[in-house]
């Protein structure tokens, strides 16, 4: 790793005015940062730790029914607070990583890295979640701009989530056996309007929704519902792990199985 | 530079850090507990794990100045009052749940960190924990034996 200072701030306030410095760069629970720093892929002059800030950290219920949920609040703590209330979401944040990378790792991170691999972009997407940051409210379907691309302005952070909960939903992943990531992740949420399917690991332009799925889905909630459908392999990653058919193919079955298990 | 001042096994230490120093770096080099091992540095094998205010994290990707003010327990602290080896480690010598040794003081500290959250633990649980801690030598059936009798329970495995 180049050399860097550390700051950690208290407060949203003080992390914003940290973060106005052309060179400081945020660190969330750097479960993807660390690395990326250690490869020298990044050479920040200050980075500035947000997982101190108290006002960032936890997980509570609104008015309107989202699970809300801090910028630095990390996967297991979602997980366990999750549970009862939200219990695709608690799925999905207890198995990313393994239990010694959730206990680091946060929602705000995952979702400003935006890894086209990465579980979190599934369910922001499939809630049609409202990602709030120091400075405006992004809803999920303009958030997401492509492989590591985000609607983040420079120095802007993810302060709280808010994922509306569903009647029932689930999220499927097929492990890419060496890294853990999603080769392919499929989140299915059912709210009273219609039903909302995101896809990560599988395109070149990051998570996605399905809306074919969604329709048939929408009409009727159940496996049988997706019989003929199918993914064009055209934009799908193609790699040493799985071709582009390969990777088509399995959005299909991931979405059948999170289908059948949802709850 | 900085200071960073932390509790680890019960003592508090401290010391002048770097940004970059990795917390299993301040464990190793500056206080010399050579037990926390890396063998990636890449937060894939485990080697590294330690407690972090009562949670396993992956002492190589975390820098020592976020576990400032922190209690940290490492392998060293493990061991009973006397010396003697602790429940975990005891299992892991009776059912011999090493080899090389090089990924033990990892799967050890893993395993305290499931039998607190989990006190009785399936063969499956236990698996599934492991997720994230490589051996390359046992195979993995000895190191669940060796937890699964931490725990207090009958070491019969699905598995085998």
């Amino acid at each position: 790793m180049y050399a860097f200072d550390i700051e950690q701030p208290k407060t949203i306030a003080e992390a914003v005015a940290a973060l106005a410095s052309d060179e400081a760069q945020a660190l969330g629970g750097g479960q993807t940062l660390i690395p990326t720093l250690k490869q020298r892929l990044a050479s920040p002059e200050t980075l500035i730790s947000l997982t101190g800030i108290s006002e960032m950290q936890g997980v509570c219920l609104s008015d309107r029914g989202e699970l809300c949920v801090g910028g630095a609040t990390t996967h297991a703590e979602v997980a366990r607070m999750a549970a009862k209330s939200f219990p695709g979401l608690s799925g999905l944040a207890g198995h990313i990583g393994d239990p010694a990378v959730r206990n680091r790792g946060t929602v705000g991170g995952s979702l400003a890295n935006n890894d086209p691999s990465a579980c979190y972009p599934a369910a922001a997407l499939g809630t049609g979640a409202t990602i709030k940051t120091d400075r405006r409210e992004i809803s999920a379907d303009d958030y997401f701009q492509g492989m590591f691309a985000t609607d983040l302005q420079e120095g802007e952070i993810i302060t709280e989530v808010r994922f509306p909960i569903p009647e029932v939903s689930n999220y499927q992943k097929f492990l890419q056996p060496a890294s853990r990531f999603a080769l392919v992740g499929v989140f299915v949420a059912k709210y009273p309007d219609g039903v909302r399917v995101a896809v990560t690991g599988a395109s070149e332009d990051g998570v996605f929704r399905w809306t074919e799925a969604e329709r048939a889905l929408s009409a009727s909630f159940e496996p049988a519902s997706l019989e003929g459908l199918s993914i064009p392999a055209d934009g799908m990653i193609g790699d040493i792990h799985g071709t582009p058919e390969y990777r088509a193919h399995l959005i299909g079955v991931m979405t059948r199985r999170a289908v059948a298990a949802a709850s | 530079m900085a200071e960073v001042t932390m509790t680890v096994n019960g003592k508090s230490v401290s010391g002048t850090i770097e940004g970059r120093t990795l917390l299993a770096d301040f464990l190793r080099t500056d206080l010399r507990l050579t037990g926390t091992h890396i063998g990636c540095d890449t937060s894939q094998c485990g080697a590294c794990l330690v407690h972090v205010n009562g949670m396993a994290v992956k002492s190589c990707t975390m820098f020592a100045a976020e576990a400032d003010g922190a209690e940290v327990v490492t392998i060293e602290g493990m061991a009973n009052a006397d010396g003697s080896l602790g429940v975990i480690q005891q299992a892991f010598q009776d059912h011999h749940g090493l080899q090389c040794g090089f990924c033990t003081p990892g799967m050890v500290m893993s395993a305290a960190a499931l039998l607190k959250e989990n006190p009785k633990p399936t063969e499956a649980e236990v698996r599934e924990y492991l997720e994230g801690n490589i051996c390359r030598c046992t195979g993995y059936h000895n190191i669940v034996k060796a937890i699964l009798a931490a725990s207090g329970q009958d070491v019969v495995l699905a598995a085998e």
